[in-house]
Protein backbone atom coordinates (compact mmCIF):
# COMPACT_ATOMS: atom_id res chain seq x y z
CA UNK A 1 0.00 0.00 0.00
CA UNK A 2 1.62 3.38 -0.91
CA UNK A 3 -0.08 6.40 0.70
CA UNK A 4 0.94 10.18 -0.19
CA UNK A 5 0.88 12.78 1.49
CA UNK A 6 0.41 16.15 -0.17
CA UNK A 7 -0.96 19.26 0.19
CA UNK A 8 -1.11 22.08 -3.09
CA UNK A 9 0.02 24.81 0.12
CA UNK A 10 3.50 24.80 1.82
CA UNK A 11 3.61 25.00 5.66
CA UNK A 12 0.45 22.95 6.08
CA UNK A 13 1.77 20.03 8.08
CA UNK A 14 2.90 17.41 5.65
CA UNK A 15 6.58 16.72 7.52
CA UNK A 16 4.04 16.39 10.58
CA UNK A 17 1.81 14.09 9.46
CA UNK A 18 4.53 11.92 7.67
CA UNK A 19 6.58 11.35 10.55
CA UNK A 20 4.08 11.11 13.48
CA UNK A 21 1.93 8.20 11.02
CA UNK A 22 4.88 6.41 10.11
CA UNK A 23 5.56 6.41 14.03
CA UNK A 24 2.19 5.41 14.85
CA UNK A 25 1.67 2.99 12.04
CA UNK A 26 5.18 1.48 12.70
CA UNK A 27 3.69 0.59 15.99
CA UNK A 28 1.90 -2.43 14.36
CA UNK A 29 2.98 -2.73 11.24
CA UNK A 30 6.24 -2.35 8.78
CA UNK A 31 6.45 0.96 7.41
CA UNK A 32 9.01 2.80 4.90
CA UNK A 33 8.91 6.10 4.95
CA UNK A 34 10.02 7.79 2.02
CA UNK A 35 10.89 12.15 2.15
CA UNK A 36 10.47 13.09 -1.57
CA UNK A 37 10.40 16.62 -0.95
CA UNK A 38 13.56 16.87 -2.63
CA UNK A 39 14.48 20.46 -2.78
CA UNK A 40 13.58 20.99 1.13
CA UNK A 41 14.00 17.57 2.71
CA UNK A 42 12.85 18.17 6.46
CA UNK A 43 11.38 14.71 7.84
CA UNK A 44 14.97 13.30 9.10
CA UNK A 45 15.04 16.40 11.18
CA UNK A 46 11.66 14.70 12.99
CA UNK A 47 13.46 11.33 13.41
CA UNK A 48 16.18 9.57 15.13
CA UNK A 49 17.54 7.89 12.80
CA UNK A 50 21.15 5.55 11.52
CA UNK A 51 22.45 5.43 8.72
CA UNK A 52 22.38 2.46 6.52
CA UNK A 53 22.91 3.13 3.27
CA UNK A 54 23.81 5.96 0.96
CA UNK A 55 24.49 6.47 -2.69
CA UNK A 56 24.96 9.30 -5.59
CA UNK A 57 22.18 9.79 -7.52
CA UNK A 58 23.12 10.79 -11.39
CA UNK A 59 21.37 12.01 -14.32
CA UNK A 60 22.77 11.59 -17.59
CA UNK A 61 23.72 14.56 -19.55
CA UNK A 62 25.65 14.64 -22.86
CA UNK A 63 29.48 15.08 -23.10
CA UNK A 64 30.83 16.83 -26.74
CA UNK A 65 33.64 15.03 -28.14
CA UNK A 66 35.22 18.12 -30.35
CA UNK A 67 37.36 15.46 -32.43
CA UNK A 68 34.60 13.25 -33.68
CA UNK A 69 32.68 16.32 -34.08
CA UNK A 70 31.65 17.16 -37.62
CA UNK A 71 29.42 20.17 -36.95
CA UNK A 72 26.49 18.81 -38.89
CA UNK A 73 24.09 20.67 -36.58
CA UNK A 74 21.65 17.64 -36.19
CA UNK A 75 22.12 17.51 -32.30
CA UNK A 76 20.98 21.56 -31.66
CA UNK A 77 17.86 20.98 -34.00
CA UNK A 78 17.07 17.64 -31.98
CA UNK A 79 17.03 19.38 -28.33
CA UNK A 80 13.45 20.98 -27.75
CA UNK A 81 14.86 22.26 -24.86
CA UNK A 82 18.30 24.15 -26.17
CA UNK A 83 20.59 22.69 -24.52
CA UNK A 84 22.72 21.74 -26.73
CA UNK A 85 23.91 25.08 -29.12
CA UNK A 86 26.34 25.34 -31.74
CA UNK A 87 28.11 28.59 -31.03
CA UNK A 88 30.58 29.16 -34.05
CA UNK A 89 32.70 25.90 -33.95
CA UNK A 90 31.34 24.48 -30.59
CA UNK A 91 29.02 22.64 -29.10
CA UNK A 92 27.67 24.11 -26.32
CA UNK A 93 26.21 21.34 -23.30
CA UNK A 94 23.69 23.17 -20.34
CA UNK A 95 22.94 21.07 -17.98
CA UNK A 96 20.59 23.31 -16.45
CA UNK A 97 18.55 22.64 -19.41
CA UNK A 98 18.93 19.18 -20.30
CA UNK A 99 16.05 16.75 -19.55
CA UNK A 100 18.10 13.32 -20.34
CA UNK A 101 15.67 12.71 -23.23
CA UNK A 102 18.87 10.97 -25.48
CA UNK A 103 17.93 12.73 -28.77
CA UNK A 104 21.08 14.47 -29.54
CA UNK A 105 23.27 11.43 -28.34
CA UNK A 106 21.59 8.95 -30.20
CA UNK A 107 20.95 10.80 -33.47
CA UNK A 108 24.56 12.15 -33.64
CA UNK A 109 25.87 10.71 -36.86
CA UNK A 110 29.62 10.71 -35.36
CA UNK A 111 28.98 9.07 -31.76
CA UNK A 112 29.95 13.13 -30.60
CA UNK A 113 27.93 13.58 -27.62
CA UNK A 114 28.16 10.51 -25.73
CA UNK A 115 25.89 10.50 -22.44
CA UNK A 116 27.88 11.16 -19.08
CA UNK A 117 26.62 11.01 -15.52
CA UNK A 118 26.27 13.97 -13.52
CA UNK A 119 25.90 13.87 -9.99
CA UNK A 120 22.25 15.65 -8.88
CA UNK A 121 21.75 14.35 -5.60
CA UNK A 122 22.23 12.15 -2.58
CA UNK A 123 19.85 9.02 -1.80
CA UNK A 124 20.46 8.08 1.93
CA UNK A 125 18.59 4.94 3.82
CA UNK A 126 17.82 5.19 7.07
CA UNK A 127 17.08 3.32 10.21
CA UNK A 128 14.85 4.30 13.09
CA UNK A 129 13.72 1.90 15.98
CA UNK A 130 11.06 1.43 14.59
CA UNK A 131 10.87 1.53 10.97
CA UNK A 132 12.82 2.39 7.42
CA UNK A 133 13.38 6.12 6.18
CA UNK A 134 14.93 6.90 2.77
CA UNK A 135 15.55 10.46 1.77
CA UNK A 136 17.22 11.81 -1.04
CA UNK A 137 17.97 15.90 -1.63
CA UNK A 138 18.81 17.79 -4.73
CA UNK A 139 22.40 19.72 -4.57
CA UNK A 140 21.55 23.19 -4.74
CA UNK A 141 21.42 24.76 -8.22
CA UNK A 142 20.23 21.73 -9.52
CA UNK A 143 16.64 22.48 -11.16
CA UNK A 144 15.11 19.12 -11.82
CA UNK A 145 13.19 17.36 -9.36
CA UNK A 146 11.49 14.86 -11.13
CA UNK A 147 14.46 13.06 -12.24
CA UNK A 148 15.57 12.48 -8.32
CA UNK A 149 12.22 11.72 -7.27
CA UNK A 150 12.15 8.64 -10.04
CA UNK A 151 15.05 7.07 -9.22
CA UNK A 152 14.11 7.47 -5.62
CA UNK A 153 10.55 5.94 -6.02
CA UNK A 154 12.65 3.33 -8.07
CA UNK A 155 14.79 2.75 -4.81
CA UNK A 156 11.86 2.11 -2.69
CA UNK A 157 9.69 -0.45 -5.25
CA UNK A 158 13.39 -2.47 -5.42
CA UNK A 159 14.16 -2.43 -2.00
CA UNK A 160 10.85 -2.96 -0.32
CA UNK A 161 7.72 -5.60 -0.95
CA UNK A 162 4.12 -5.11 -0.52
CA UNK A 163 4.31 -6.07 3.34
CA UNK A 164 5.12 -2.55 3.81
CA UNK A 165 2.84 0.67 4.04
CA UNK A 166 4.98 2.91 2.14
CA UNK A 167 4.60 6.46 3.41
CA UNK A 168 5.71 9.46 0.61
CA UNK A 169 6.29 12.51 1.95
CA UNK A 170 5.62 14.51 -1.09
CA UNK A 171 6.73 18.43 -2.13
CA UNK A 172 4.49 21.69 -1.71
CA UNK A 173 2.82 22.92 -4.89
CA UNK A 174 0.61 21.30 -7.93
CA UNK A 175 3.32 20.90 -10.66
CA UNK A 176 5.96 17.88 -11.74
CA UNK A 177 6.96 17.17 -8.87
CA UNK A 178 3.94 16.60 -6.80
CA UNK A 179 2.53 14.98 -9.78
CA UNK A 180 5.71 12.17 -9.90
CA UNK A 181 5.53 12.01 -6.23
CA UNK A 182 1.78 11.12 -5.85
CA UNK A 183 1.16 9.69 -9.50
CA UNK A 184 1.80 5.99 -8.14
CA UNK A 185 -0.05 6.35 -5.17
CA UNK A 186 -2.60 4.23 -3.95
CA UNK A 187 -4.15 6.35 -1.77
CA UNK A 188 -2.88 10.71 -0.77
CA UNK A 189 -4.14 12.55 2.10
CA UNK A 190 -3.84 16.20 1.61
CA UNK A 191 -3.66 17.96 4.82
CA UNK A 192 -4.05 21.77 4.71
CA UNK A 193 -5.59 24.43 7.40
CA UNK A 194 -8.89 26.13 7.61
CA UNK A 195 -7.85 29.05 6.13
CA UNK A 196 -8.44 30.91 2.99
CA UNK A 197 -4.82 30.34 1.64
CA UNK A 198 -5.30 26.59 2.83
CA UNK A 199 -8.73 26.44 1.33
CA UNK A 200 -7.59 27.81 -2.36
CA UNK A 201 -4.20 25.55 -2.09
CA UNK A 202 -6.63 22.71 -1.33
CA UNK A 203 -9.28 23.00 -4.16
CA UNK A 204 -5.78 23.18 -6.60
CA UNK A 205 -4.39 20.09 -4.85
CA UNK A 206 -8.24 18.09 -4.98
CA UNK A 207 -8.53 19.15 -9.08
CA UNK A 208 -4.75 17.53 -9.52
CA UNK A 209 -5.73 14.32 -7.55
CA UNK A 210 -9.40 14.11 -9.88
CA UNK A 211 -6.95 15.09 -12.72
CA UNK A 212 -4.98 11.93 -12.03
CA UNK A 213 -7.55 9.64 -11.05
CA UNK A 214 -6.56 9.27 -7.53
CA UNK A 215 -8.28 7.65 -4.43
CA UNK A 216 -7.66 10.61 -1.66
CA UNK A 217 -9.10 12.49 1.69
CA UNK A 218 -8.35 15.54 3.52
CA UNK A 219 -6.81 16.12 7.17
CA UNK A 220 -7.49 19.61 8.06
CA UNK A 221 -4.26 20.69 10.31
CA UNK A 222 -4.32 23.67 12.93
CA UNK A 223 -8.09 23.06 12.99
CA UNK A 224 -9.99 25.72 15.30
CA UNK A 225 -8.10 28.74 13.61
CA UNK A 226 -9.58 30.21 10.55
CA UNK A 227 -13.27 29.40 9.63
CA UNK A 228 -15.16 26.41 8.84
CA UNK A 229 -14.85 27.15 4.65
CA UNK A 230 -13.09 23.65 4.08
CA UNK A 231 -15.48 21.50 5.83
CA UNK A 232 -18.53 23.13 4.06
CA UNK A 233 -16.59 22.27 0.83
CA UNK A 234 -15.05 18.62 1.56
CA UNK A 235 -19.27 18.26 2.86
CA UNK A 236 -20.39 19.42 -0.45
CA UNK A 237 -17.95 17.48 -2.74
CA UNK A 238 -18.43 14.75 -0.92
CA UNK A 239 -14.85 14.69 -0.06
CA UNK A 240 -13.92 12.56 3.34
CA UNK A 241 -12.07 14.63 5.79
CA UNK A 242 -9.96 11.92 8.02
CA UNK A 243 -9.05 13.57 10.70
CA UNK A 244 -8.90 17.31 12.12
CA UNK A 245 -5.43 18.23 14.47
CA UNK A 246 -6.16 20.80 17.05
CA UNK A 247 -4.57 24.11 16.40
CA UNK A 248 -2.33 24.71 19.85
CA UNK A 249 0.86 26.97 21.07
CA UNK A 250 1.95 23.57 22.41
CA UNK A 251 1.58 21.53 18.84
CA UNK A 252 3.61 24.62 17.22
CA UNK A 253 6.75 24.68 20.11
CA UNK A 254 6.63 20.73 19.88
CA UNK A 255 7.33 20.78 16.21
CA UNK A 256 9.76 23.78 16.59
CA UNK A 257 12.42 21.45 18.77
CA UNK A 258 12.00 18.39 16.25
CA UNK A 259 9.93 16.44 18.52
CA UNK A 260 7.12 13.89 17.49
CA UNK A 261 3.21 14.95 18.45
CA UNK A 262 1.66 12.39 19.11
CA UNK A 263 3.54 10.85 21.98
CA UNK A 264 2.99 13.68 24.19
CA UNK A 265 -0.46 15.00 22.96
CA UNK A 266 -3.27 12.22 23.28
CA UNK A 267 -5.28 14.85 21.11
CA UNK A 268 -3.37 14.40 18.17
CA UNK A 269 -2.78 10.68 18.44
CA UNK A 270 -6.50 10.19 18.55
CA UNK A 271 -6.58 11.89 14.97
CA UNK A 272 -3.92 9.40 14.33
CA UNK A 273 -5.85 7.00 15.39
CA UNK A 274 -9.27 7.57 12.73
CA UNK A 275 -5.99 8.08 9.72
CA UNK A 276 -4.71 4.56 10.66
CA UNK A 277 -8.21 3.04 10.65
CA UNK A 278 -8.56 4.88 7.73
CA UNK A 279 -5.75 3.60 6.00
CA UNK A 280 -6.09 -0.06 7.42
CA UNK A 281 -9.57 -0.72 6.09
CA UNK A 282 -8.54 0.48 3.12
CA UNK A 283 -5.53 -1.97 3.00
CA UNK A 284 -7.74 -5.15 4.19
CA UNK A 285 -10.41 -4.11 1.10
CA UNK A 286 -7.20 -4.32 -1.62
CA UNK A 287 -6.38 -7.82 -0.40
CA UNK B 1 13.90 50.16 -10.24
CA UNK B 2 14.66 47.84 -7.87
CA UNK B 3 13.49 43.91 -7.44
CA UNK B 4 12.73 42.69 -4.41
CA UNK B 5 12.16 38.97 -3.97
CA UNK B 6 10.64 37.49 -0.96
CA UNK B 7 11.28 33.84 -0.62
CA UNK B 8 11.29 31.33 2.45
CA UNK B 9 12.81 27.90 1.65
CA UNK B 10 10.15 25.95 3.74
CA UNK B 11 6.37 26.63 2.94
CA UNK B 12 3.93 28.33 5.48
CA UNK B 13 6.09 30.87 7.18
CA UNK B 14 4.25 33.88 6.04
CA UNK B 15 5.94 34.87 3.13
CA UNK B 16 2.43 35.98 1.34
CA UNK B 17 1.05 37.56 4.33
CA UNK B 18 4.19 39.42 4.64
CA UNK B 19 4.88 40.35 1.05
CA UNK B 20 1.19 41.40 0.95
CA UNK B 21 1.86 44.12 3.18
CA UNK B 22 4.85 45.33 1.80
CA UNK B 23 2.91 45.69 -1.13
CA UNK B 24 0.52 48.19 1.11
CA UNK B 25 2.67 50.23 2.88
CA UNK B 26 4.69 50.39 -0.47
CA UNK B 27 1.49 51.91 -2.55
CA UNK B 28 1.76 52.79 -5.77
CA UNK B 29 5.59 52.98 -5.79
CA UNK B 30 5.31 48.91 -6.22
CA UNK B 31 4.75 46.80 -9.06
CA UNK B 32 3.77 43.46 -7.17
CA UNK B 33 4.39 39.92 -9.17
CA UNK B 34 3.11 36.63 -7.22
CA UNK B 35 5.55 34.14 -8.78
CA UNK B 36 3.89 31.46 -6.66
CA UNK B 37 2.23 30.12 -9.78
CA UNK B 38 1.85 26.59 -8.24
CA UNK B 39 -0.05 27.63 -5.53
CA UNK B 40 -0.93 31.14 -5.82
CA UNK B 41 -2.68 33.05 -2.84
CA UNK B 42 -1.60 36.90 -3.06
CA UNK B 43 -4.85 37.72 -4.57
CA UNK B 44 -6.88 36.43 -1.80
CA UNK B 45 -5.29 38.89 0.12
CA UNK B 46 -5.11 42.34 -2.00
CA UNK B 47 -8.34 41.41 -4.03
CA UNK B 48 -7.20 42.07 -7.86
CA UNK B 49 -9.26 43.56 -10.53
CA UNK B 50 -8.42 41.61 -13.55
CA UNK B 51 -7.87 43.83 -16.82
CA UNK B 52 -6.39 41.37 -18.50
CA UNK B 53 -5.55 37.58 -18.98
CA UNK B 54 -3.64 35.55 -21.32
CA UNK B 55 -2.98 32.00 -22.35
CA UNK B 56 0.60 30.62 -21.14
CA UNK B 57 1.80 28.13 -23.84
CA UNK B 58 5.47 26.35 -23.09
CA UNK B 59 6.31 22.99 -24.30
CA UNK B 60 5.30 20.03 -26.56
CA UNK B 61 2.84 17.18 -26.12
CA UNK B 62 3.86 14.73 -28.64
CA UNK B 63 0.27 13.15 -29.90
CA UNK B 64 0.44 10.02 -32.40
CA UNK B 65 -2.29 10.03 -35.18
CA UNK B 66 -3.56 6.22 -35.24
CA UNK B 67 -4.81 6.38 -38.93
CA UNK B 68 -1.30 6.77 -40.02
CA UNK B 69 0.66 4.77 -36.93
CA UNK B 70 1.88 0.97 -37.95
CA UNK B 71 2.37 0.27 -34.13
CA UNK B 72 6.26 -0.60 -35.36
CA UNK B 73 7.66 0.63 -31.37
CA UNK B 74 10.18 2.67 -32.62
CA UNK B 75 9.01 5.64 -30.47
CA UNK B 76 8.64 3.11 -27.64
CA UNK B 77 11.85 2.43 -27.59
CA UNK B 78 13.67 5.54 -27.83
CA UNK B 79 11.46 7.53 -25.31
CA UNK B 80 13.13 7.97 -21.99
CA UNK B 81 10.15 8.73 -20.00
CA UNK B 82 8.11 5.56 -19.95
CA UNK B 83 5.52 8.11 -22.00
CA UNK B 84 4.59 5.85 -24.78
CA UNK B 85 1.76 3.38 -23.71
CA UNK B 86 1.50 0.35 -25.39
CA UNK B 87 -2.23 -1.81 -25.16
CA UNK B 88 -3.38 -4.33 -27.01
CA UNK B 89 -0.55 -3.37 -29.09
CA UNK B 90 -1.58 0.10 -29.53
CA UNK B 91 0.88 3.10 -28.65
CA UNK B 92 -0.21 5.93 -27.07
CA UNK B 93 1.39 8.71 -25.38
CA UNK B 94 0.74 9.56 -21.52
CA UNK B 95 -0.01 13.18 -21.47
CA UNK B 96 1.59 13.19 -17.83
CA UNK B 97 4.52 11.47 -18.81
CA UNK B 98 5.74 13.72 -21.94
CA UNK B 99 8.32 15.94 -21.51
CA UNK B 100 8.10 16.75 -24.90
CA UNK B 101 11.72 15.95 -25.56
CA UNK B 102 10.23 15.38 -29.49
CA UNK B 103 12.37 12.50 -29.72
CA UNK B 104 9.75 9.90 -30.93
CA UNK B 105 8.49 12.41 -33.36
CA UNK B 106 12.05 12.64 -34.68
CA UNK B 107 12.61 8.67 -35.55
CA UNK B 108 8.66 8.01 -36.58
CA UNK B 109 9.61 6.26 -40.03
CA UNK B 110 5.59 7.15 -41.04
CA UNK B 111 5.63 10.71 -39.47
CA UNK B 112 2.74 10.12 -37.61
CA UNK B 113 3.57 11.36 -34.45
CA UNK B 114 3.16 15.29 -33.83
CA UNK B 115 4.64 17.66 -30.79
CA UNK B 116 1.36 20.35 -30.45
CA UNK B 117 2.25 23.47 -27.47
CA UNK B 118 1.19 23.03 -24.67
CA UNK B 119 -1.32 25.49 -22.51
CA UNK B 120 0.48 25.30 -19.41
CA UNK B 121 -1.65 28.00 -17.48
CA UNK B 122 -2.95 31.27 -17.67
CA UNK B 123 -1.19 34.98 -16.06
CA UNK B 124 -3.00 37.82 -15.46
CA UNK B 125 -2.86 41.67 -15.16
CA UNK B 126 -4.74 43.52 -12.15
CA UNK B 127 -4.88 46.15 -10.33
CA UNK B 128 -5.06 46.02 -6.51
CA UNK B 129 -7.77 47.12 -3.97
CA UNK B 130 -4.98 49.60 -3.63
CA UNK B 131 -5.24 50.79 -6.95
CA UNK B 132 -1.54 49.28 -7.98
CA UNK B 133 -0.36 47.01 -10.82
CA UNK B 134 -0.23 43.26 -10.08
CA UNK B 135 1.03 40.35 -12.58
CA UNK B 136 0.00 36.97 -11.68
CA UNK B 137 -0.69 33.54 -12.97
CA UNK B 138 -2.43 30.11 -12.61
CA UNK B 139 -0.67 26.77 -13.69
CA UNK B 140 -2.27 24.31 -15.31
CA UNK B 141 -2.78 21.34 -13.54
CA UNK B 142 0.33 18.90 -13.43
CA UNK B 143 1.99 21.54 -15.87
CA UNK B 144 5.68 21.28 -16.40
CA UNK B 145 7.83 24.84 -16.91
CA UNK B 146 6.57 26.46 -13.90
CA UNK B 147 9.77 28.26 -13.63
CA UNK B 148 8.85 30.14 -17.66
CA UNK B 149 5.67 31.05 -16.55
CA UNK B 150 7.30 33.10 -13.35
CA UNK B 151 9.83 34.72 -15.95
CA UNK B 152 6.76 35.65 -18.08
CA UNK B 153 5.09 37.26 -14.74
CA UNK B 154 8.45 38.48 -13.86
CA UNK B 155 8.93 40.50 -17.61
CA UNK B 156 5.71 41.58 -17.74
CA UNK B 157 5.67 43.07 -13.83
CA UNK B 158 9.26 44.82 -15.49
CA UNK B 159 7.40 46.30 -18.44
CA UNK B 160 4.35 47.65 -16.24
CA UNK B 161 7.26 49.36 -13.79
CA UNK B 162 9.40 50.71 -17.05
CA UNK B 163 6.26 52.50 -17.91
CA UNK B 164 4.40 53.68 -14.74
CA UNK B 165 8.06 54.96 -13.88
CA UNK B 166 7.33 52.63 -10.66
CA UNK B 167 10.37 52.47 -7.79
CA UNK B 168 10.58 49.04 -6.67
CA UNK B 169 9.03 45.10 -8.15
CA UNK B 170 7.68 43.32 -5.06
CA UNK B 171 7.91 39.40 -5.86
CA UNK B 172 6.01 36.69 -4.49
CA UNK B 173 8.46 33.33 -4.34
CA UNK B 174 7.81 29.78 -4.44
CA UNK B 175 8.56 27.38 -1.86
CA UNK B 176 11.89 25.15 -2.70
CA UNK B 177 15.06 25.71 -4.40
CA UNK B 178 14.10 24.36 -8.03
CA UNK B 179 13.45 25.58 -11.21
CA UNK B 180 10.53 28.64 -10.15
CA UNK B 181 12.55 29.74 -7.33
CA UNK B 182 16.09 29.77 -9.65
CA UNK B 183 13.53 32.28 -11.79
CA UNK B 184 11.92 34.11 -9.85
CA UNK B 185 15.59 34.78 -8.25
CA UNK B 186 17.14 35.84 -11.92
CA UNK B 187 17.93 39.55 -11.82
CA UNK B 188 16.32 40.60 -8.05
CA UNK B 189 18.20 43.00 -6.55
CA UNK B 190 17.38 42.14 -3.47
CA UNK B 191 16.21 39.57 -1.48
CA UNK B 192 13.92 38.86 1.62
CA UNK B 193 14.17 35.59 3.45
CA UNK B 194 11.27 35.15 5.66
CA UNK B 195 12.22 32.33 8.34
CA UNK B 196 10.93 30.69 11.87
CA UNK B 197 12.61 29.50 14.23
CA UNK B 198 11.96 25.35 13.95
CA UNK B 199 14.15 23.04 12.78
CA UNK B 200 12.79 22.51 9.45
CA UNK B 201 12.98 26.69 8.95
CA UNK B 202 16.54 27.10 10.04
CA UNK B 203 17.68 23.98 7.80
CA UNK B 204 15.56 25.14 4.67
CA UNK B 205 16.62 28.83 5.34
CA UNK B 206 20.48 27.46 5.30
CA UNK B 207 19.59 25.84 1.74
CA UNK B 208 17.43 28.20 0.14
CA UNK B 209 20.38 31.00 1.09
CA UNK B 210 23.04 29.12 -0.85
CA UNK B 211 20.83 29.52 -3.46
CA UNK B 212 20.73 33.00 -3.32
CA UNK B 213 24.67 33.72 -2.75
CA UNK B 214 25.36 31.40 -5.87
CA UNK B 215 23.34 34.63 -7.54
CA UNK B 216 25.22 36.97 -5.50
CA UNK B 217 22.78 38.67 -4.20
CA UNK B 218 22.19 40.86 -1.14
CA UNK B 219 19.63 39.47 1.51
CA UNK B 220 17.89 40.21 4.48
CA UNK B 221 15.74 38.10 7.06
CA UNK B 222 12.60 38.47 8.72
CA UNK B 223 12.49 35.49 11.63
CA UNK B 224 8.75 35.31 12.24
CA UNK B 225 6.88 33.77 14.81
CA UNK B 226 10.32 34.54 16.94
CA UNK B 227 8.81 33.70 20.40
CA UNK B 228 8.15 30.25 19.86
CA UNK B 229 11.92 28.96 20.33
CA UNK B 230 14.01 31.26 21.54
CA UNK B 231 17.21 28.61 21.18
CA UNK B 232 17.15 28.29 17.66
CA UNK B 233 16.58 32.27 17.08
CA UNK B 234 19.89 32.57 18.83
CA UNK B 235 20.73 29.88 16.13
CA UNK B 236 19.08 31.73 13.37
CA UNK B 237 20.53 34.87 14.01
CA UNK B 238 24.78 33.61 14.44
CA UNK B 239 24.11 32.40 11.09
CA UNK B 240 22.77 35.87 9.65
CA UNK B 241 25.70 37.32 11.26
CA UNK B 242 28.26 34.78 9.27
CA UNK B 243 26.88 34.89 6.32
CA UNK B 244 26.45 38.65 6.63
CA UNK B 245 22.50 38.84 5.57
CA UNK B 246 20.69 41.91 7.04
CA UNK B 247 18.69 41.02 10.26
CA UNK B 248 15.43 42.64 9.07
CA UNK B 249 13.41 42.00 12.24
CA UNK B 250 12.13 39.82 14.79
CA UNK B 251 8.01 39.14 14.28
CA UNK B 252 5.84 37.53 17.07
CA UNK B 253 3.99 34.19 17.30
CA UNK B 254 0.61 36.02 16.61
CA UNK B 255 -2.37 34.43 15.51
CA UNK B 256 -3.67 38.31 13.76
CA UNK B 257 -1.74 36.83 11.16
CA UNK B 258 -4.36 34.17 10.43
CA UNK B 259 -7.23 36.36 11.72
CA UNK B 260 -6.21 38.52 8.87
CA UNK B 261 -6.07 36.00 6.47
CA UNK B 262 -9.25 35.03 6.99
CA UNK B 263 -10.78 38.51 6.70
CA UNK B 264 -8.71 38.59 3.16
CA UNK B 265 -7.12 41.16 4.57
CA UNK B 266 -3.07 41.85 5.16
CA UNK B 267 -1.53 42.17 8.72
CA UNK B 268 -0.84 45.83 8.73
CA UNK B 269 -4.81 46.68 8.23
CA UNK B 270 -5.72 44.71 11.80
CA UNK B 271 -6.22 47.85 13.32
CA UNK B 272 -4.08 48.08 16.82
CA UNK B 273 -2.18 45.25 15.70
CA UNK B 274 1.85 46.03 17.43
CA UNK B 275 2.43 44.02 13.60
CA UNK B 276 1.68 47.61 11.80
CA UNK B 277 4.82 49.10 13.06
CA UNK B 278 7.04 45.95 12.57
CA UNK B 279 6.21 46.26 9.19
CA UNK B 280 6.35 49.61 8.39
CA UNK B 281 10.02 49.49 9.99
CA UNK B 282 11.16 46.78 8.29
CA UNK B 283 9.60 48.81 4.71
CA UNK B 284 11.52 51.87 5.15
CA UNK B 285 14.34 49.46 6.22
CA UNK B 286 14.77 47.92 2.91
CA UNK B 287 13.93 50.88 0.99
CA UNK B 288 16.75 52.24 2.91
CA UNK B 289 19.43 49.36 1.94
CA UNK B 290 18.55 49.16 -2.15
CA UNK B 291 18.43 52.53 -2.24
Amino acid sequence: MKIAIASGKGGTGKTTLSTNLASFLAESHKVVLTDLDVEEPNSALFLKTELFFQEDKFKMIPQWIEDKCTLCGICQKSCNYHAVIQIMDSIMVFPELCHSCYACSELCPEDALPMIPKKMGELKHMKTDQFDFVESRLIIGEEQAVPLIKQTLKYIDANFNSDFIKLYDSPPGTSCPVIEATKDADFVILITEPTPFGLNDVILAIETMQELKKDFGVVINRYGIGNDDIIDYCNEKQIPILAKIPNSREVATLYSKGELLYKKLPEVKRELEHIANFILTKKAAAI
Amino acid sequence: MKEIVVISGKGGTGKTSITASLAVLGGKDVVVADCDVDAADMHILLQPKNLKSEDFYSGELAVIDQDICTQCGQCFDVCRFDAIEVTDGIHKVDDLSCEGCGYCARVCPVEAITNIPLNVGKWHISKTRFNQSMVHAKLGIGADNSGKLVAQVKNAAKEIATQNKSKYILVDGSPGVGCPVVSSLSGAHFVVLVTEPTVSGLHDLKRVYELVNKFHIPAGCIINKADLNVAIVDEIIDFLKEENIVHLANLPYDEDFTRAMTDCKTIVELEGSVLIERMTNIWSDIKQIIK
